[in-house]
């Protein structure tokens, strides 16, 4: 057998190939850590009583975050409560009803693209159905384009999760006679009850940081307001705005409400990933 | 029955040295390997010695440690972590545990057949040509003359010489296994280890892929872990029976199979157990 | 529950099943739908709101490097190559230093650091796309101008052919910001399609080539690889489809300027990017109606790309299934 020369050149080449491997993982991490550390330095010198005692201010004067944070809670909660009953039930019938069907396979693979699509797009789908039939700008509109974005999410994660449920649970229930939607209610979904509090969590995170489908739907507030359906401050917008003004104080307050929302993001994704944290049976 | 229990009590040494040892070279030596899966032992101060150019099959009831004692002779463990394996493996008696034994180098010259087909994702040409070309510079008709030869050698050629080009998947099982056997043979080893191979296959393919094991002694050195004792008894000259990570017994397969010296040979032989 | 005490609702439908099964069969069928409706819905919105600029333009569009407000002429040349570039740039970094994480997780790293690294990873993910855009503006790009950017030029500006892309002055935001900014939001989408397909790679197929003495870069580029290679591509459409339509981080770096230009160091536009910067400000019902018309060429690139990538993981579940 030969083995020489070639073999010195193959591990030669093995070794570039890791070294490139290790380099990839560390160019990875570099970035990540480099982003961060800069919300970190950035973010934190604005942490003050003020953020949720004062409203955003007019530029040159300092203020707070107050009406853009209670906006973001505001849309974001009302998304979710729109969003997660309709993707839980959609994915119910993806697993339960529409097994085998092919409105299932369909909506299946129609939510996977829209799981990935553009925000931007949804922002322009609901400016064009609901901002441009009423005329205003509004928090609903807000929360509706955040709706579009929970729904996808949920349905995937909802279904992951009801099929992990085992068949031969559906069936002992069924056995005793249950009808099939107490099946579902009281036996699956128990069963999937952390799974799907998870999708929820990791929708909560995805809409956390959305900017592009607030621009042409909530816009932006610079006052108090506590009413769904008139224009009202958020967050990402508020950061988006600020951070492309010319003024020092406005900067800070964008780095400091980016902080807000990454640890929002962050949060949630940690929680979710806490619940469906592999568990020690046996 | 009461002459074996007496023998099951006297015998504390592990490896029988059968007279016709010295006939044949050793090809590879394994000298009290013990394997560990983290801080599970699974396998006990296990010594037997392969013979060059015989068939050595090892049996015993699933989770002896069979596909580890096969597993540690080229070393394919080490690709998953928590794995080490102490003693010595001798092959022409250096031993391939050393640290510096180069895996790659290692694996050239003990070759590997798995339980279940394992066919690249890549046409039958290149499947075989994969390994050649890995360490030999071969022109184009040498290439094809080598490839054509393993397939030969597997007894697979007249099967596929007209569909080279098709994917390796595109086989049988029966088919597949001896493409893959062909794959193992064209890089020339040294010693093939055949990790029950014959397990997912049907019985005529099975029959066949023996009928090659038998072929293929004259010029190979084979080691087979196999679960299924006829197989056993038709194709190999030496067997080693093991049981929960223990070499129980090792000899010449007609001996074992006649006339077990230990009892619990003998009934695993019998069907009692396992 | 006592053997025998089902208790079903007692009314049932004419096929023998209780209504409470019917009502809900009904609502989560009607859940299914919506999802098919909302997809329906903007397709149908977009061409509604887009028709004055199709009658107008028609495919022209597509070609035409005019944007202007004032004589009202408008045409989607110039964000469409700063969409093309600027995800060209991300998917010529992001796909071999994904592949290169993909390979660092299943076969190098050890077990321990496994899941740490990978939710690292997962967390640029995780990471809102503003805040790239910030990091990008106010942090990256005047480094980016003060270092790499020079050197770049220096090198490469002189080069046959390519020179042209890495002239003019390094003012660090541009096309080429932008698409280095994409890689990075990239990586972690088509890393982790890669690291989950990598990792459903039979054993045994790895231990065959193993046990022929191929070596662990040997194994994964010509066994790993190629029976991956459905996933793996599904993974890049999946990237790719992102790079298309980001708009936050792209928005905040890529200059915002309605040109032309060979050069990437220059500032651009992407279609997520103008839609983002002058939807709310358009004026005049036929600018409206051209930025939805860019929304709608937005939605139909990406949303191939994105089917694609579906089809291809669809395709790749089954085989494995047989």
């Amino acid at each position: 057998m030969l083995i020489t020369s070639p073999y010195r050149r193959r591990r030669f080449i093995n070794f570039l190939g890791l070294a490139f491997a290790m380099a990839a993982m560390g160019f990875g991490l570099f970035w990540l850590a480099w982003i961060l550390a800069t919300l970190l330095h950035y973010g934190l010198q604005g942490i003050s009583f003020k953020l949720i005692t004062l409203m955003t201010p007019p530029p040159g004067s300092s203020g707070g975050l107050l009406n853009a944070i209670y906006g973001s809670l505001a849309m974001s909660a009302a998304a979710a409560g729109i969003g997660t009953p309709i993707g839980i039930l959609a994915a119910t019938y993806l697993c339960e009803y529409g097994r085998g069907r092919w409105l299932a396979g369909t909506t299946r693979f129609i939510n996977d693209i829209l799981l990935s699509a553009p925000s931007i797009i949804i922002g322009l789908f609901i400016y064009s159905i609901y901002v441009a039939q009423v005329g205003h700008f509004s928090g609903w509109a807000g929360a509706f384009a955040l709706a579009l974005i929970v729904i996808p999410v949920v349905v995937r994660t909802t279904e992951d999760m009801l099929k992990l449920v085992p068949d031969r649970l559906r069936e002992a229930a069924a056995a005793l006679g249950a009808p099939r939607w107490k099946v579902t209610i009281f036996v699956v979904y128990r069963a999937a009850r952390a799974g799907i509090l998870t999708g929820i969590l990791l929708a909560l995170a995805r809409i956390s940081g959305e900017t592009a489908p607030l621009l042409f739907t909530a816009l932006n507030n610079q006052f108090w307001n506590p009413n769904l359906n008139a224009p009202m401050a958020n967050l990402p917008v508020v950061i988006f705005q600020f951070a492309m003004s010319p003024y020092r104080d406005w900067h800070e307050l964008a780095w400091t409400g980016a902080l807000l929302i990454t640890l929002g993001v962050l949060g949630f994704t940690i929680l979710a990933r806490f619940l469906l944290r592999p568990k020690r049976h046996d | 029955m009461i002459d074996l229990l007496h023998t099951e009590a006297k015998t504390a040494k592990h490896l029988r040295d059968p007279s016709d040892h010295r006939k044949n070279p050793v090809k590879l030596s394994v000298r009290n390997l013990d394997f560990y899966y983290g801080e599970y032992r699974a396998l006990k101060s296990i010594s037997l010695d392969i013979m060059e150019n015989k068939v050595t099959a090892i049996i015993g009831p699933s989770g002896c440690g069979k596909s580890t004692l096969l597993r540690s002779m080229n070393r394919i463990y080490e690709l998953y972590p928590g794995l080490r394996a102490t003693g010595e493996i001798l092959l022409d008696g250096r031993n391939i545990l050393s640290r510096k034994q180069d895996l790659n180098l290692l694996r050239v010259k003990v070759g590997m057949v798995f339980q279940a087909p394992t066919p690249f994702p890549m046409t039958i040409f290149d499947n075989i040509a994969f390994g050649i070309k890995l360490y030999e510079r071969l022109n184009n008709s040498e290439l094809a003359d080598r490839v054509e030869w393993a397939l030969r050698k597997a007894g697979v050629w007249d099967e596929v010489k007209d569909k080279l080009h098709y994917k390796g998947t595109s086989l049988s099982g029966g088919q597949q296994q001896r493409l893959c056997i062909a794959r193992a043979i064209a890089v020339k080893p040294e010693l093939i280890l055949l990790d029950e191979p014959c397990s997912a296959l049907d019985p005529i393919s099975t029959s066949r892929i023996e009928d090659l094991i038998v072929e293929l002694k004259s010029d190979y050195t084979i080691a087979m872990v196999t679960h299924n004792m006829q197989q056993a008894a038709r194709v190999s000259d030496y067997t080693a029976y093991m049981y929960l990570g223990e070499l129980i017994e090792f000899g010449d397969t007609d001996t074992i199979f006649t006339r077990p010296t230990k009892k619990a040979t003998e009934d695993y032989i019998t069907g009692k157990f396992g | 529950m006592a053997l025998g005490e089902a208790d079903n609702g007692g009314r049932k439908t004419s096929a023998g099943r209780s209504w409470g099964d019917f009502v809900f069969e009904n609502i989560s069928k009607l859940s299914a739908w919506l999802v098919l409706g909302i997809l329906l819905g903007i397709i149908v919105s977009l061409i509604v709101g887009s028709y004055p600029a199709i009658r107008r333009f028609h495919l022209g569009f597509l070609v035409s490097g005019q944007w202007n407000p004032v004589t009202q002429q408008f045409g989607a040349l110039v964000p469409i190559v700063g969409t093309l570039v600027t995800s060209a740039v991300a998917m010529l970094i992001g796909i071999p230093v994904s592949f290169g994480i993909a390979l660092f997780l299943t076969e190098l790293s050890p077990v321990w650091l496994k899941r740490p690294l990978g939710t690292a990873i997962e967390l640029l993910a995780a990471i809102p796309s503003i805040i790239y855009g910030m990091w990008g503006l106010f942090v990256f790009a005047p480094i980016f101008a003060d270092t790499l950017q020079p050197w770049l030029k220096s090198r490469l500006s002189g080069l046959w052919v390519f020179g042209p892309l890495f002239q003019g002055p390094p003012m660090g935001i541009g096309v080429l910001t932008a698409g280095l900014i994409l890689a990075i939001m990239v990586i972690p989408f088509i890393a982790s399609v890669m690291r989950d397909v990598f990792e459903v790679v039979p054993p045994a197929l790895k231990e065959s080539a193993y046990a022929l003495g191929a070596t662990t870069w040997e194994v994964v580029w010509r066994v790993v690889l190629p029976y991956t290679k459905a996933g793996v591509l599904a993974g890049i459409m999946l990237g790719l489809g992102r790079a298309l339509g980001e708009t936050m981080a792209v928005t905040f770096v890529i200059g915002n300027a309605h040109n032309l230009n060979v050069s990437l160091f220059m500032p651009g536009n992407s279609i997520a990017s103008t839609l983002a910067n002058e939807f709310t400000e358009a004026i005049g019902a036929m600018y409206t109606s051209s930025l939805i018309y860019l929304g709608l060429l937005l939605f139909f690139i990406t949303f191939i790309v994105l089917a694609f990538s579906r089809l291809l993981l669809a395709r790749m579940k089954q085989s494995e299934g047989r």
